[in-house]
């Protein structure tokens, strides 16, 4: 079922999260994803469904009211752009180390600093090292269509409730502002608290019943002791989501050469470049990580026997290239491409960067 | 068929509608399309321009750096663009306002007298739809009635009593393009 559209990558992330059943939406708008919640304004979800809308006084409010609702077992949700998730990042930590599953939206924009407002992917290490204080991961989804922004919000809201965790998709302006078709789905009910504790236990901060201990949130253990034993519970939690839940793509890699390694909007521009590299007679393939934490790396590895050389490619100086380094492990040339600061890496530079860094240099 | 499109001019010309009428309308024939606009602090007379992908296929990259056909309608954009047409393509341009004419012999070149024409018409709203018209008679690539189609869905249901209006246009930019 589902109905076709037409719409930017930020306004489907809005639409997609009211027909999900979203609870709530807490933002503080920034250039380029204000359209998440001008989306949200305009379709006042609060008149159907009852998601509540709220344009909070700051990022610092916005992810602690998403603690808040996430505490109730609410699935509620925040938007932002670079400098706004910097903000958010001791919320963040605390959601995750409290295991509160909620869903972040990151449109990154060009840093260090205020930056620009182009588009980049410079805040990889942020998103998939944790970002905030302490040991933690969330979930990172990368969508490289506005379809996958539609699928990822259904996505990143089951992964994040199945285990407790936060989740968080990465994009970018490319994405965010670009309009492509796309398939919404039908619109599906909000949860009610009894369906949450069926379906994902009962945990949440419901109201304390009878027959039971009250249910507590919190990120905070002042014995040693016990905070080591919740962290060594977060990390099992964390190579369990690395064993099941890898996702990615493949173009034209079963009788590659050579590899491209990206993700999100750049993923888009290097399937061009492969057009333009096939033409001219190079072999070459792309591997996309649909998530790019956990990270694929056992398929990298695997087609680092079967390429001569690996070319990440990256709006950045250079950062997923450190996990496809860790992955291939010194077998074969792996190099970085990347432009930043807001530019975006044209198909025909891909081309060239491909030829002079890994097919020259070997 | 896939065609890669570059319209560019100035902001408030109706630059980014035009391309999104067009996007709308490749949808309407079960195309694939993409639509991606210049964003940023651009504002009514700053440079605007979009890029649309519509195809066949899937769209590998909405971020392209050659176009079949750009689409131009200020100076500044043919400075900036002419030397991205693929060889053997098409640009179309108003020469209102252009002092630096295109150079290139490898690919065709056409005008369209869009600001005019508009004005004839006694609505300089028309004017990207004109354009529009011009551009679809050199790339037949959407069927009249699915631009009517397109139209409809990409404008409020208040300004459809604006849809004859704007027929009328891209007809009359279909009679006016001609070769420079």
């Amino acid at each position: 079922m589902g109905e076709l559209k037409l719409m930017k990558g930020n306004e489907v992330i809005a639409e997609a999260a009211i027909r999900y059943g979203c609870d709530g939406y807490f933002g503080y708008p920034i250039t380029p994803q204000s359209e998440v919640m001008e989306t949200l304004m305009l379709q006042k979800p609060w008149e159907t469904t009852g998601m509540v809308v709220v344009q909070a006084e700051s990022e610092v409010a916005s992810i602690n009211m998403l603690y808040g609702g996430a505490s109730c077992g609410k699935r509620v949700f925040t938007s932002s752009s670079s400098p706004g998730i910097s903000l958010m990042l001791e919320g963040i930590s605390y959601l995750a180390g409290a295991e509160l599953p909620c869903l972040i939206v990151n449109v990154v924009r060009g840093g260090p600093g205020l930056g620009t407002i182009q588009p980049s992917q410079a805040d990889y290490n942020q998103a998939t090292k944790g970002g905030g204080h302490g040991d933690y991961q969330t979930i990172v989804l990368a969508p490289a269509s506005v379809q996958e922004m539609n699928d990822h919000v259904g996505l990143g809201f089951d992964l994040a409730f199945k285990y407790r965790i936060p989740s968080l998709i990465l994009t970018d302006g490319v994405i965010g502002q670009m309009m492509e078709k796309v398939v919404v789905e039908d619109q599906k009910p909000r949860w009610t608290d009894e369906e949450i504790k069926e379906k994902y236990g009962d945990w949440a901060t419901t109201g304390k019943q009878k027959n039971r201990k009250g249910n507590i949130i919190t990120s905070l253990a002042l014995e040693s002791e016990v905070m080591e034993k919740h962290n060594i519970h977060l990390q099992k939690k964390y190579r369990e989501i690395e064993e099941n839940e890898v996702l990615f793509e493949e173009f034209q890699t079963e009788d590659a050469e050579y590899l491209f390694v990206a993700y999100g909007s750049s993923a888009r521009v290097c399937q061009k470049a492969i057009e333009i590299a096939r033409a001219k007679g190079i072999k070459v393939g792309l591997l996309r990580p649909i998530l790019v934490w956990p990270y694929p790396k056992k398929r990298v590895s695997e087609l680092a026997d079967q390429v001569k050389g690996m070319l990440s490619v990256e709006m950045s100086a250079g950062q997923m290239v450190i996990d496809v380094k860790l992955a291939v492990n010194g077998r074969i040339p792996v190099e970085h491409f990347g432009r930043f600061g807001g530019i975006i890496p044209s198909p025909a530079e891909v081309v060239e960067a491909l030829e002079q860094k890994i097919i020259g240099g070997k | 068929m896939t065609e890669e499109i570059i319209i560019a001019g100035f902001g408030g010309q109706g630059v980014l509608s035009m391309g999104k009428i067009l996007a709308y309308s490749g949808v309407m024939q079960n195309q694939e399309v993409s639509w991606m606009p210049s964003y940023g602090p651009e504002m009514r007379g700053g440079t605007a321009n979009v890029t649309v992908i519509v195809s066949d296929n899937r769209i590998s990259s909405p971020i392209i750096n050659e176009y079949d056909t750009a689409i131009i309608l200020n100076q500044q954009s043919l400075d900036k663009f002419e030397d991205d047409v693929k060889p053997g393509g098409i640009l179309l341009f108003d020469p209102n306002g252009i002092t630096r004419p295109p150079k290139r012999k490898d690919i065709k070149v056409y005008t369209i007298e869009g600001a005019e024409e508009a004005s004839k018409m006694g609505n300089p709203k028309t004017f990207n739809m004109i354009v529009l018209g011009a551009y679809l008679k050199l790339k037949p690539i959407i069927k009249t009635e699915n631009v009517q189609k397109g139209l409809e869905k990409s404008l409020p249901e208040r300004h459809h009593k604006l849809i004859p209006m704007n027929l009328e246009a891209i007809k009359v930019g279909m009679e006016k393009v001609s070769e420079f």
